[in-house]
């Protein structure tokens, strides 16, 4: 009983990480309705940024972090200015392929950088240092700064997105573009700052990724269907929604391997088919689309 | 009955040529293996199944807006389905590739039954994921080798029914029989998708997917049904899809679930193919085929840099030529080889009706 409870626990706060790959997503479909099928490659190509700050300046990661999120921040806004705003539009084709194909640039752009090599960051005693619940319960307290760190993400999106003017030009460029448009905010910005955070987000989830596991340039495509599964799951338009279907993944995930290693993953898909059959807007839907 | 005033064209000057220069060229490929090296021979079955599976994925994504990242999914199924229905089903190879057509026909309705209840590019990437459950459940299945994958028995390649034939009456090794029979099924299954998918644009269906395309809510106000129409389209390609997958895998004759399930092999070199020939045309993917098997030939050696060159084509084709060479072509020169769209060609009215008027 203790094992099946552990297990769980160990879901959720797995389940942290995918809301964290997730929430980025969740953003740019919420806000400019793209669906960025390079969202994992993305999150792989923070991670090595990460890894390449901490060996040029051989600092602590976390810092190292600090110093990369401005760089996605960066990368992710030009993405969108030059690229990826020509592409928005009715026609579903231009933004699903144009991301597809910039998702096998960044993989094999990084496999050229970096090698197909497994990397790992190091958080040095964070890593190992757990907390004790009693009753031979235990969790580790990177997994618990997992978790409460996508609970501050998207308690800090919320705040953006219903106290300051920033988030209130998001909140009308997703409503209606047009009328945006008419009361002076210059979409095609605010998109890309928009794709900016949200590559800031994807930072943070990178971070976590690399001190929790081996990460290489193949890596992306599977975080991205675990982040397309939480968001879908928790129902578009609905952070909070995101991090319930990340949990939901998570717990899958752990339960199905504890039945069979080999389940793992597989179990985390069917969850999400179970949900998509039995309620197909997800559990907590906000947006019509 | 009275003249309309108009009459409907679907054939143009050129396709009428191209019917003509079409069947000598269909002739010259089928008669390829007697004169041309085996090296050729093995390159053109590539181009054909390559350019089958992106018949079918412009059929899907072009004209029934169906964009899937999943189609491995089919693939990887025809496969195994191969595997499993010669290796424990003893059934001959060359029946065992239509069978394969027919379980990946019935498998796209409970497939479809999930992934339809995502919308445009959800769906997308709602068809990568059951790829992805596909491919973990093949490398579930023990008995064809699990995650690490399995040969087929020589018995079942060299069995396939016109070896022998070939080997009496030319007289010439296993290998090369095996390389011939290889050949014509390919070259069968590019020609049969090719007409298959025009004769379903040129019918009712087709006609329907032209007005679910251009806009599903008037389609479906004149009586279209927009989801059977696409549930039709679906099941059908992973049919074609599934046969190719059979096909790929008796050639190979290895399978594994990372190969067999791979969304770069099976869907990014497909959509490559599509969107840099002309997405929505039938021309399209033979002329994609074609400058993908040339970059092929020469730049793969380059590896991942000839993957980022891929990657980079394909986005600068898709922002500023979305409809590809051949729409580029197409439109300039006014040129149609597969005819599909049909025009109103208004009379000139006689002089006996001018006196009227």
């Amino acid at each position: 009983m203790t094992g099946l409870f552990d297990t769980i626990i160990q879901g959720v706060l797995l389940g942290g990480l995918y809301a964290l790959f997730a929430v980025g997503l969740s953003l740019i479909f919420g806000i400019m309705r793209l669906v960025n099928l390079a969202h994992g490659d993305l999150i792989v190509l923070a991670a090595f940024t990460i890894l390449a700050v901490v060996n040029a300046l051989g600092i602590d990661v976390f810092v190292a972090a600090l110093v990369a999120a401005p760089l996605m921040f960066a990368v992710g806004f030009l993405l969108q200015f030059l690229i990826l705003n020509r592409t928005l539009g009715r026609d579903i084709l231009p933004p699903l392929l144009v991301t597809f194909g910039l998702s096998i640039i960044i993989q094999n752009g990084l496999l050229e950088a970096f090698s197909a090599d497994s990397k790992r960051l190091s958080a040095g005693a964070l890593e190992t240092a757990s907390i004790s619940l009693g009753g031979g319960l235990a969790v580790g307290v990177m997994p618990l700064m997992v978790l409460l760190s996508a609970i501050a993400v998207i308690f800090a999106l919320n705040l953006l997105f219903y106290w300051l003017p920033l988030g209130r030009a998001f909140r009308a460029t997703s409503d209606d573009p047009e009328i945006a448009q008419l009361m002076g905010i210059d979409n095609r910005r605010i998109f890309a700052i928009a794709m900016g955070v949200a590559m800031v987000v994807t930072t943070i989830a990178a971070l976590y990724l690399g001190i929790r596991a081996n990460f290489d340039p193949s890596i992306g495509p599977a975080r991205l269907l675990y982040a397309f599964e939480a968001v879908i799951i928790g129902g578009l338009g609905s952070l909070w929604g995101t991090l319930a279907g990340g949990i939901i993944i998570g717990v899958a995930q752990t339960l199905g391997a504890h039945i069979n290693p080999e389940w793992q993953i597989l179990a985390g898909h069917l969850a999400f088919l179970a949900v998509l059959i039995l309620r197909p807007r997800g559990l907590f839907p906000r947006a019509v689309d | 009955m009275a003249d309309p005033g108009y009459r409907i064209e679907i054939a143009s000057q050129a396709s009428r040529y191209v019917t003509f220069a079409g069947a000598i060229l269909l002739v010259a490929l089928f008669l390829v293996p007697f004169y041309a090296s085996r090296g050729l021979v093995q390159e053109l079955i590539f181009v054909f199944y390559m350019l089958a599976l992106a018949q079918l994925w412009n059929l899907l994504a072009g004209y029934a807006g169906l964009v899937s990242v999943g189609q491995q999914a089919f693939v990887g199924l025809g496969g195994y389905l191969l595997f499993a229905l010669t290796v424990f089903g003893e059934i001959n190879a060359l029946l065992a590739i239509p069978l394969a057509g027919v379980i990946a026909f019935v498998f796209a309705f409970p497939t479809a039954l999930v992934v339809f209840r995502l919308r445009g590019a959800y769906f997308a990437i709602g068809t990568w994921v059951v790829a992805e459950v596909y491919r973990l459940v093949a490398a579930q299945v023990k008995d064809l080798g699990g995650g690490t994958g399995t040969s087929l028995p020589v018995a079942v390649t060299n069995g396939v029914f016109g070896i022998e034939w070939l080997k009496a009456i030319f007289d010439m090794r296993t290998a090369l029989a095996r390389d011939m029979v290889m050949y014509w099924i390919a070259f069968a299954l590019a020609v049969g998708t090719l007409l298959v998918v025009y004769r379903i644009l040129r019918s009712r269906r087709g006609l329907a997917l032209a007005a679910i395309r251009d806009s599903e809510l008037a389609a479906e106000s004149v009586g279209v049904d927009g989801f059977r129409t696409k549930l039709w389209v679906y099941a059908v390609t992973a049919a074609g899809t599934g046969m190719i997958g059979a096909l790929i895998y008796l050639q190979t004759a290895r399978i594994s679930p990372d190969a067999a399930f791979s969304v770069l092999d099976w869907t990014a070199y497909v959509i490559f193919i599509v969107v840099i020939g002309g997405i929505g045309t039938i021309e399209g993917p033979i002329v994609g085929v074609i400058v993908f098997y040339l970059m092929q030939t020469y730049l793969a050696d380059f590896g991942t840099w000839y993957l980022i060159l891929l990657g980079a084509l394909a986005i600068v084709i898709m922002l500023f030529a979305p409809r590809g060479i051949w729409g580029y072509v197409a439109a300039r020169y006014n040129l149609v080889l597969f005819p599909l769209q049909r025009r109103l060609i208004a009379r000139k009215p006689s002089v006996h009706e001018t006196d009227k008027v």
